[in-house]
């Protein structure tokens, strides 16, 4: 029984981002795995130790050169393989949907693929669902609880303002984990000293077939405008919070 | 001439103020205007669409669509995007669209760009902004190699037209045949009736300067007296003082009020990330070296706990 899990490299958060040429530089950023994919890691974890028949595979499409650390610190959590397919930086998520869907079906016939709700670098949501669409499985995204069952999942999805669905999905599927869905397990220093001597399949968009000319490109990268700077408002508690009512009404008119 | 087709969100038969927008702006680029509206209340807000410049709308008012299905509305989405033939596809950020589209996108071998902030339509070419790194910076989307283009907008982002006259041709939409493998079998409202934290006009937000989950009662008030949303640091969820929904920032809700108050919250990078582009942010907190006022339009160094109840209580005569 196959698990996998999708994770993505992205900038810490602590990460100030510059801008260089047409793009960002990237020479001062420390990558990561994404946040929500940590739960993603961890939710393919619990779920084999449920099932001690599943094999957990993580994939990462990226330049390997630098993805290899999140992969890593994948087996280092407890997964069993690991794929990396090399791509080009600027690949999008149509792109890296296709290459994750032959990765996939090269190695085997998936039972869950899990992956994060949403990348923090280019906020798009969008991989998990079109991987669900090139695998012709449905899937499910923004998941804070599972309960598993041989053939399906119930799965709570949470929505605008704090509401949940509370949805059936028939397996395999793609199931897109959000905060809350369990507690991510750091990785222990055996599991670390372990995971650096674990092989990781290594394959690239070219062998997959994966025409990597981007439907959307990004140019024209800008920093937000600077604030004026703050105007701080002195005085008595009561003085201070009549002057702040008075100017979010005549100056700011945003009351 | 150019077409664009606007996947319209109401409520109960009233445009939502996102899909406004996305009219009022292919409108003003002289675009002829395909759309879809559904659920209860669909003709009527095919109606509303059609003096906002939508020509053809097309419209299924069946129960099915009372409750998100992602199967559901991925296959009905494609049927009146085919039967349209645009090329240009927009709709507003929502927890339903974020969903759907990109599974519509990948159907049709799309460019999908999500969460954009500027739309400029101009015939048949599409660009838009989008922040990239949580706001810490932003790109232009550009769209090459495909037919089809689908873009995503954050709501409050575009001027609305004042509605005219116009009676679009409204046509019936069948519901597609689907194979069911995903079914929603409830829908657990949360008792809140405040606007989602993305859509809010005016958010005010509370950190682990509030002390204490209890405190936030005082977000509750001054949110009542002034139509906002609660929102919250990432340090108050951990803690378990309110839900992750509250959440604003880098892992949380990117949120883009008018109004943005922030009580008690330091602000690291990460929750900054997710608040930057409000219009006005105002600052409350007992340190002034807090990182937050450099963010911050007016800021006022004291205690929150104090200065919160005395502020609802001057909104209130403000508001009288
Ligand atoms: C991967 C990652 C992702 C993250 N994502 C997010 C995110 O999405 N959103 C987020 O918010 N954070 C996020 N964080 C956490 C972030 O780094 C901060 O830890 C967090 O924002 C701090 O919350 P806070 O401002 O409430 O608490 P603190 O930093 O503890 O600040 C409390 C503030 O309250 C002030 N204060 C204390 N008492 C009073 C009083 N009586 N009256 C007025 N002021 C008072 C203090 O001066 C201080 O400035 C993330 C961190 C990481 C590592």
């Amino acid at each position: 029984m196959n698990v996998y899990v999708c994770i993505k490299q992205v900038p810490d958060t602590e990460s100030k981002i510059k801008l260089s040429g047409n793009g960002i530089d990237t020479s001062g950023i420390k990558w990561v795995m994404n946040p929500y994919d940590e739960f993603a890691v961890e939710e393919a974890l619990l779920f084999k130790k449920d099932n001690p028949s599943a094999v957990v595979t993580v994939l990462c499409v990226g330049p390997k050169s630098r993805t290899v650390d999140s992969l890593r610190t994948a087996l280092a959590m407890g997964v069993d393989n690991a794929i990396s397919v090399d791509a080009p930086e600027n690949l999008d998520s149509l792109q890296t949907a296709h290459a994750l869907s032959e990765a996939i079906k090269k190695t085997g016939d998936a039972h869950i693929v899990f992956t994060g709700k949403v990348a923090i670098d280019d906020n798009q949501s969008a991989v998990s669902q079109q991987l669900a669409n090139f695998l012709e499985i449905p899937h499910a995204t923004v998941i804070s609880k599972t309960a598993y069952t041989a053939d399906s999942i119930a799965v709570d999805r949470e929505v605008e303002g704090g509401s949940k669905e509370i949805l059936n999905v028939k397996l395999p599927a793609v199931i897109a984990a959000t905060k809350g869905l369990n507690n991510p397990r750091y990785a222990s220093l055996p599991g670390i000293m372990k995971a650096k001597k674990k092989p990781i399949t290594e394959l690239t968009t070219t062998e997959l077939g994966i025409n990597t000319d981007p439907y959307v490109e990004f140019t024209d990268f800008q920093l937000p405008p600077e604030r004026p700077s703050v105007k701080m408002i002195e005085g008595e508690v009561d003085t201070q919070v009549a002057e702040l009512a008075k100017l979010l009404r005549e100056e700011a008119k945003v009351l | 001439m150019s077409q664009t087709f606007i996947f319209l969100e109401h409520s109960n038969g009233k445009l939502k103020s996102g899909s406004k927008e996305l009219l009022s702006c292919a409108n003003n680029a002289n675009s002829e205007i395909h759309a879809l509206a559904l659920g209860s209340g669909a003709r009527n807000a095919a109606e509303e669409a059609g003096t906002f410049g939508a020509k053809v709308i097309f419209v299924n008012e069946g129960s099915e669509y009372s409750k998100y299905n992602s199967e559901l509305f991925v296959e009905t989405l494609a049927s009146a995007i085919e039967q349209s033939g645009s090329k240009i596809i927009l709709a507003s950020s929502s927890s339903a669209t974020r969903d759907a589209f990109p599974r519509v996108a990948a159907k049709f071998n799309a460019g999908f760009a999500s969460d954009c902030t500027e739309l400029n339509l101009n015939g048949d070419t599409v660009t838009a902004r989008k922040p990239l790194y949580s706001g810490k910076c932003s790109a232009q989307v550009n769209f090459k190699n495909c037919d089809i283009k689908i873009v995503l907008m954050r709501p409050n982002q575009i001027p609305i037209n004042d509605p005219s006259s116009g009676t679009p041709e409204v046509k019936d939409l069948q519901t597609p045949s689907i194979e069911a493998k995903v079914t929603t079998t409830e829908v657990k409202a949360s008792d809140s009736t405040r606007p989602d934290l993305t859509e809010a006009g005016i958010v005010v937000s509370g950190g682990r300067g509030l002390q204490n989950a209890d405190n936030f009662q005082l977000l509750s008030e001054m949110a009542d007296t002034i139509g906002a949303t609660v929102g919250a640091s990432r340090a108050v969820v951990d803690a378990g003082w309110v839900p992750h929904s509250m959440q604003v920032g880098q892992t949380g809700k990117t949120v883009a009020p008018t109004l943005y108050i922030a009580a008690g919250i330091s602000g690291a990078i990460q929750h900054l990330a997710g608040m930057s582009s409000s219009r006005v942010v105002v600052a409350i907190n007992k340190d002034p070296e807090a990182p937050i006022f450099k963010k911050a339009t007016y800021g006022i160094v004291g205690d929150a706990l104090e200065i919160l109840p005395k502020l609802t209580e001057e909104f209130k005569k403000l508001l009288a």
